[in-house]
């Protein structure tokens, strides 16, 4: 495994020989099974929930691998192991996800061992990415690197990790449960839409806490979360989340899918809900549940800043294409000297989230010689480099050209969110891709996109609304009309501090007409924004009215 | 996913799809009763007979060949779904950096 072992400062949790030795019993056990299948012996109806507790899901065209990246990180190794993956036993792509993960969309059956044991080779895996269990926990991509963090999410993130994996009394909830953790005051994790959202904190002395939301949801019924309570001490972090989940397990609707979810019971019972959670941790045995500052120190270890170097700051080349890309991808770093960088997966007309193999193994190397060996993934589908000198900025930037991986539109227009869609979810009611590819050709100008400014589309092919169109500045959901897609609008939604859910603005557009009602809401847009408005703070100071006439005014 | 045995009665002839066990990838079965990579060229069945034709095509499962069969309407010519979806799984994504 030398080769593969990470380098020292790559921030990512170690495997320690327990996990691995666990790791390689799952393999033994899942391609056994995989035989059995094969051999006729199990059947489809046996042998379904064995495949997804491996994150094995069958979709339209073939079967979906998705591999969790816990929290969003990797290493150089693990990259360029996904790139390897996804040239040997897929079409030479990967598809990131807003969960942080990444799904190989052509697996065979009959590989799926091999890939789960290269997986292994990088302290990899896709247990728990399928299920009604707590799946992959996301956090800011920007974690231990962004100036305004106050906790570093990834130790409790960590904690979080090893506390629900295989926990005995959560494999079956009445529903998957999804756990976003920030630890600065801008949340960058949408944390108010997940089943809990938990925002780290400091108080007065410095010392650590939580703030927890829960009952947040998008799909069918979309609800922002309740807060439960502003402060959990650090100590008490695991027993009131223990407690959450035993309220859950106990009370939520395991007889109704549509109403299974903790966001149900916790808009049913209200403040109930959060006093019942109250009960149950105060009637906890809580020593037992007790986070030691030692096992904290211990695993906070693992995510001790690399060796930074002493830097100054530095002003960037004069080069007019590099400071486009840099105004939108380039970002402050707490450290004197240095900058994080997203990498964006949405070049245009491209599929947004995915990666070539190539790409894969370009990122890998670019991280290497520039930001000590770590890579991050985003819930909107793009990398991050975390750690970048400000004097590499130019070089990195090269680099990513020359893989195709510099398109400076970060947090702009075609910088969409779309989930798979139809053209690979069997869930799906419509396609998505090829809207956001429309959409992104339609805007391809990039000064337009910089006179636009920020806005966020994000599209999904169902109800399910995977591609978290409910909390998009501009939400778009396809649906299935007699056979025939359409596509609904909602606007004013927001998935940060502010969370809000997008307003229905009226009946859904065709396949083809759906392009060109977005441009007539940025026309609206432009036509009515006060200087240094975004599309977002127009809508909000003028309503919906003028997007609405504009879009359904008589010819 | 083994088949649900619901379905309304057809109104237009069908033919059957599925998924591959070994690869996952999309087959179809007309009144050839054989499942082929390709649905161009197979017989469909008339809706009078669809209920036999799902009976052949759930062999396919039991013998684990194949997951998840269902019945598609179709228009007898090529044949073709009358559906969007299931012409997307005829043709593969529509997404040009992974065409089938
Ligand atoms: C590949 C097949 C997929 C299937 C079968 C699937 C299934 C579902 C279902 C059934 C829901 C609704 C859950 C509920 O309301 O209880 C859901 C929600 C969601 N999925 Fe997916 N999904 C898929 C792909 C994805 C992908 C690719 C992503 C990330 C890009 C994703 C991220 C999410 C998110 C963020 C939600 C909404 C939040 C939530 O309610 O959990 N899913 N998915
Ligand atoms: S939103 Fe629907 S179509 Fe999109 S990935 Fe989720 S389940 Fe599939």
């Amino acid at each position: 495994m030398n080769a593969l072992t990470p380098p020292q400062y790559a921030r990512t949790y170690r495997y320690d020989e327990i996990d691995r030795e666990f790791l390689q019993e799952r393999i033994a056990e899942f391609r056994g099974q995989v035989e059995r299948r094969l051999a006729g012996e199990l059947t489809e109806d046996e042998f379904k929930p064995l495949r997804l507790m491996n994150g094995l899901y069958l979709q339209l065209h073939a079967y979906m691998l998705r591999v969790a990246i816990p929290y969003g990180l990797l290493n150089s190794a693990q990259l360029r192991q996904l790139g390897k993956i996804a040239r040997r036993w897929d079409r030479g792509f990967g598809h990131f996800t807003t969960r942080q993960n990444i799904q190989f969309n052509w697996t065979k059956l009959e590989d799926v061992p091999a890939m789960l044991e290269a997986l292994a080779e990088v302290d990899m895996h896709a247990i728990q990415t399928s299920g009604n269990c707590i799946r992959n926990t996301t956090t800011d991509e920007y974690a231990g690197a962004s100036p305004d963090e106050v906790v570093d999410p990834r130790v409790y993130a960590e904690i979080l990790r090893q506390w629900s994996t295989l926990h005995p009394e959560f494999t079956w909830l009445p529903r998957k449960f999804k756990i976003a953790i920030t630890g600065a005051p801008h949340d960058r994790v949408a944390a108010q839409v997940h089943d809990v959202g938990v925002l780290a904190k400091r108080n007065e002395r410095g010392e650590v806490g939580f703030e927890v939301h829960a009952g947040g949801g998008l799909g069918r019924t979309p609800i922002i979360a309740r807060k439960l309570r502003d402060w959990v001490p650090e100590a008490e972090f695991l027993a009131y989340m223990e407690a959450v989940l035993r309220v859950y397990n106990a009370l939520g609707q395991r007889d109704n899918i549509y109403k299974a979810r903790i966001k149900i019971l916790v808009r049913d019972l209200g403040d109930e809900f959060t006093q019942m959670v109250e009960r149950e941790y105060e009637r906890m045995p809580r020593d037992k549940y007790r986070l030691d500052p030692e096992i904290v120190a211990a695993i906070a270890a693992h995510f001790a800043p690399p060796p930074f170097a002493a830097l100054d700051d530095q002003p960037l080349p004069e080069d007019p294409e590099f400071r486009q890309w840099a105004e939108a991808s380039v970002r402050a770093h707490k450290k004197p000297g240095y900058a994080s960088v997203t990498i964006s997966l949405k070049p245009i007309g491209g599929i947004p989230g995915d990666a070539s193999a190539e790409q894969m193994e370009a990122v890998a190397d670019l991280a290497e010689r520039h930001s000590f060996g770590e890579i991050r993934v985003t819930h909107v589908q793009n990398l991050v480099l975390p750690h970048v000198r400000q004097e590499d900025l130019h070089a990195l930037w090269q680099g990513l050209r020359a893989a195709g991986l510099a398109t400076p539109n970060i947090g702009l227009i075609s910088d969409i969110i779309a989930c798979p869609g139809m053209d690979y979810c069997a869930l799906a009611t419509a396609r998505s891709i090829p809207i956001a590819q429309r959409i992104s050709e339609r805007f391809a100008s990039l000064d337009r996109q910089h006179d636009i400014g920020e806005c966020f589309i994000n599209i999904s092919g169902c109800i399910n609304a995977c591609g978290h169109h409910h909390v998009a500045h501009i939400g778009i959901l396809g649906v299935d009309k007699r056979g025939e897609e359409v596509y609904q609008i909602t606007l004013g939604g927001s998935a940060t501090n502010d969370a809000a859910i997008g307003e229905l603005i009226g009946p859904a557009f065709s396949y083809d007409a759906v392009v060109d009602a977005v441009e007539t809401l940025i026309t609206t847009y432009i036509a009515h924004r006060a200087a240094g408005e975004r599309f977002i703070d127009t809508y909000r100071r003028i309503g919906v009215m003028p997007f609405k006439d504009a879009l359904y005014a008589p010819a | 996913m083994s088949t649900k045995a619901k379905a309304r009665p057809a109104t237009a002839p069908v033919v059957f799809t599925a998924n591959r066990l070994r690869d996952g990838r999309v087959v179809w079965f007309g009144a050839e009763g054989t499942w082929r990579d390709r649905i161009d060229g197979t017989t469909p069945f008339a809706p009078a007979a669809a209920e036999e034709g799902l009976a052949l095509a759930q062999q396919g499962e039991r013998d684990q060949q194949v997951v998840g069969v269902y019945a598609v309407e179709v228009d007898p010519a090529g044949p073709t779904p009358l559906k969007f979806r299931e012409r997307l799984r005829v043709q593969g994504p529509s997404v040009a950096a992974e065409a089938a």
